[in-house]
């Protein structure tokens, strides 16, 4: 993970009409391009804080072989996009690892959706985050960050995620700002589509 | 939220000394992206953190921002925000998916998105 220390510069301030936050989070692994794709697309400098809970007593399914309480914290980065004079969007780069997702409802409940950055040198990393995000519900695309002319086409890449036909899979370089951008705009596109369906439904 | 407790095994003195010991997050409704703007100036007296977060939301600053810049872990600083919405110094500008977990936006506003993201 790139380091992202938050600076004592002169922050670059919202309008004053703002009103209304959104969330999307960026998943993957140590490494993978996380913080790389939200500096290449934020405003600002990545910041970066931590949270931390303890977690005994916290109501998930997995804290067997926890004797007693112990602290959680995670650490993460984070940018943001005015998309308007009302909307502010702010990306989350979130590491995959196992104690995170003990914080996931708390830090991204109302999540407008997550982006799962993959490198296909690496994808067992990403079969955690994908399980995670089912298990929560939340909608997701994933995006493969090439590093290099890749070696598997991405129905290769599917196959090993076993990923459902239904989930999106692009490809991106996370170092260029409109590749992206284009992730976001692929993800709202998938979630515009799952809310349209819905909406025809009822 | 489902918030607890973050407090009780964290670096005792200071968190302590910040909070006055109190741990409430669980009855605090503070998104990370909740928008948080000053609405008085700071006062003589006034607990140095409250100070500095009314000098950073001059302009609305999201509590996820506030944290960064104070360096203090999100739930320390729903807190301190908390107490300065309590005496109406701050308020809070919610974002309007808050407690709408696992349910996906309507589609007029996700075309909203889509129109600011193809601007960038």
């Amino acid at each position: 993970m790139d380091s992202a220390i938050s600076e004592r510069t002169a922050r670059t301030p919202l309008l004053s009409t703002a009103t209304d936050g959104l969330k999307i989070v960026i998943v993957g692994g140590f490494g993978v391009g996380k913080t790389t794709m939200v500096r290449s697309v934020s405003e600002i400098r990545p910041l970066s804080t931590e949270e931390t809970m303890t977690q005994a007593g916290v109501g998930v399914d997995s804290t067997s072989g926890v004797q007693g309480k112990t602290t959680t914290t995670v650490a993460f980065d984070f940018g943001r996009i005015s998309l308007d004079e009302r909307m502010v969007l702010y990306l989350f780069g979130a590491p995959g690892q196992e104690r995170f997702w003990f914080l996931w409802d708390r830090l991204f409940s109302g999540t407008l959706g997550a982006v799962v950055l993959v490198d296909t040198r690496r994808l067992a990393d990403s079969w955690y985050a994908i399980d995670r995000l089912e298990h929560h519900g939340t909608p997701f695309i994933v995006a493969r960050n090439n590093f290099g002319p890749p070696n598997h086409d991405l129905s290769e890449v599917r196959s090993a995620l076993t990923l459902s036909e239904d989930v999106p899979l692009i490809d991106c370089d996370a170092r260029h700002r409109d590749s992206s951008k284009q992730v976001l705009i692929a993800l709202v596109d998938h979630l515009y589509a799952l809310s349209t369906a819905r909406e025809t439904q009822s | 939220m489902t918030a607890r407790s973050a407090l009780e095994d964290e670096d005792p003195d200071r968190l302590y000394t910040l909070t006055g010991g109190r741990s409430r997050t669980a009855e605090i409704d503070l998104d990370l992206v909740t928008l948080i703007v000053s609405e008085s100036d700071p006062a003589a007296g006034m607990q140095s953190e409250h100070v500095k977060i009314l000098r950073i939301a001059g302009r609305p600053t999201a509590v996820v921002e506030i944290s960064s810049e104070l360096s203090l872990p999100v739930s320390v600083v729903k807190i301190l925000i908390a107490d300065l919405l309590d005496t109406g110094r701050v308020s809070a500008r919610h974002p309007s998916s808050a407690g709408t977990s696992a349910q996906i936006p309507d589609s007029d506003f996700l075309k909203k998105v889509l129109v600011g993201l193809r601007n960038l």
